[in-house]
């Protein structure tokens, strides 16, 4: 019996790695589960949600690219959402270093954009650390297979941040379309430019 | 104006290309140019920044940069800006700034907007956030990537701990 529950455990590490403390998660990954606060004052737990999977985002206020990518990310909720890949955008820039990504500020930007995805708060930085994003817009897409969350993508967008018409490689909405028809992901990794998350000064 | 007088001024534009009216030359280059930049050639190392007008801790470490390299001999240690803006603000944006700032360091501006073609070039672990600073002497295989800002002090340390080696 003790046999055959290290023997599954085994397997379970060899299918899907787990990612070491301090490792970035990578494509086929289990993902890290997160509890944070969103601007509507509510806790938005991923292991709790019944969707198909998310896109989640690292995001900012002020990072000129993820304004570039503002638009960008309202589609992908509006077009994702209603087929069960809702974006959950997570800011965890220090308020310290960057005081326009405060939870504040967090607050006022949604309301005045009118924000349907959930804009959560990562005051502690940890869920970055513990998917090893570095900077804003990060995209990772997740699914969700017998309750567990699997990293299905990590990376950019798309590739043209200057312009959204000229982009011929759509990775995040190619990876959800993907996995909506049950294919696999084409592409589940690509590095994009952008503003580095200001983590808080030790 | 007489023939001697445009000709001292010809003479002295020569000397001083800064003096003319663009102040700074901007090379724009492709993923390709990039991989020329870094199979540079000779006993020298190389200091490349990556940086864009739109990055707050870029533009703050750029006086850093200014300031050290001039404290080098330029055969010895050859520092290059490569500007990450974006390519519809090079006019509006970058060209402004590096007057503005009077930033005599070569500045080469991106022109390829998938910038996954070349990220992973620069080194493997960069994620693509700015500033990130690459030091390289290919004749001594020596290499070393410092993605964050760097102060004068810190540029200063790793540029002399490298080129000891």
């Amino acid at each position: 019996m003790k046999k055959t529950a290290s023997f599954l455990l085994i397997s379970a590490l060899v299918l899907s790695r787990v990612a070491m403390a301090g490792e970035p998660v990578k494509p086929g990954d289990f993902a890290p589960d997160f509890s944070l606060k969103s601007v509507k004052g509510e806790t938005v737990s991923l292991s709790a949600g019944e969707t198909k999977g998310y896109i989640v985002v690292f995001y900012s206020n002020v990072c000129p690219m993820a304004v570039k990518y503002e638009q960008r990310i309202v589609e992908l909720n509006n077009e994702f959402a209603p087929k069960g890949y809702p974006v959950v955008a997570v800011n965890s820039n220090d308020k310290d270093v960057a005081p326009g990504d405060s939870y504040d500020e967090m607050k006022k930007l949604a309301k005045k954009k009118g924000y349907k995805f959930e804009y959560v708060y990562d005051e502690t930085q940890e869920v970055a650390r513990k998917y090893g994003a570095t900077n804003t817009p990060h995209v990772y897409v997740l699914s969700r297979n017998d309750g567990q969350l699997k990293v299905e993508y990590a990376g950019a967008v798309d590739n043209n941040p200057d312009d959204a018409a000229k982009a011929d490689k759509k990775y995040v909405a190619d990876a959800v379309n993907a996995l909506l028809s049950g294919k696999s992901v084409p592409v589940t990794n690509s590095k994009a430019v952008g503003c580095a998350i200001k983590w808080k000064k030790a | 104006m007489n023939g001697a007088r445009i000709f001292s001024l010809l003479f002295i534009l020569m000397l001083y290309p800064s003096a003319g009216l663009n102040a700074q030359k901007v090379e724009y280059i492709k993923a390709e140019d990039l991989e020329r930049i870094l199979a540079g050639s000779g006993d020298k190392l190389y200091v490349v920044n990556f940086w864009a007008t739109w990055c707050g801790p870029c533009v703050k470490e750029l006086p850093h940069f200014q300031k050290v390299a001039a404290a080098y001999d330029p055969s010895k240690v050859s520092f290059l800006l490569v500007s990450l803006d974006f390519p519809s603000q090079f006019e509006s944006k970058l060209l402004p700034f590096l007057k503005k700032n009077k930033i005599t360091l070569p500045v080469a501006a991106m022109t390829e907007t998938d910038a996954n073609l070349w990220i992973g070039r620069v080194d493997q672990s960069w994620q693509g956030d700015i500033p990130a600073t690459l030091f390289f002497n290919n004749a001594r295989k020596v290499r070393k990537f410092n993605a964050g800002a760097l102060d004068e002090n810190e540029l200063r340390s790793i540029i002399d701990n490298l080129i000891r080696t």
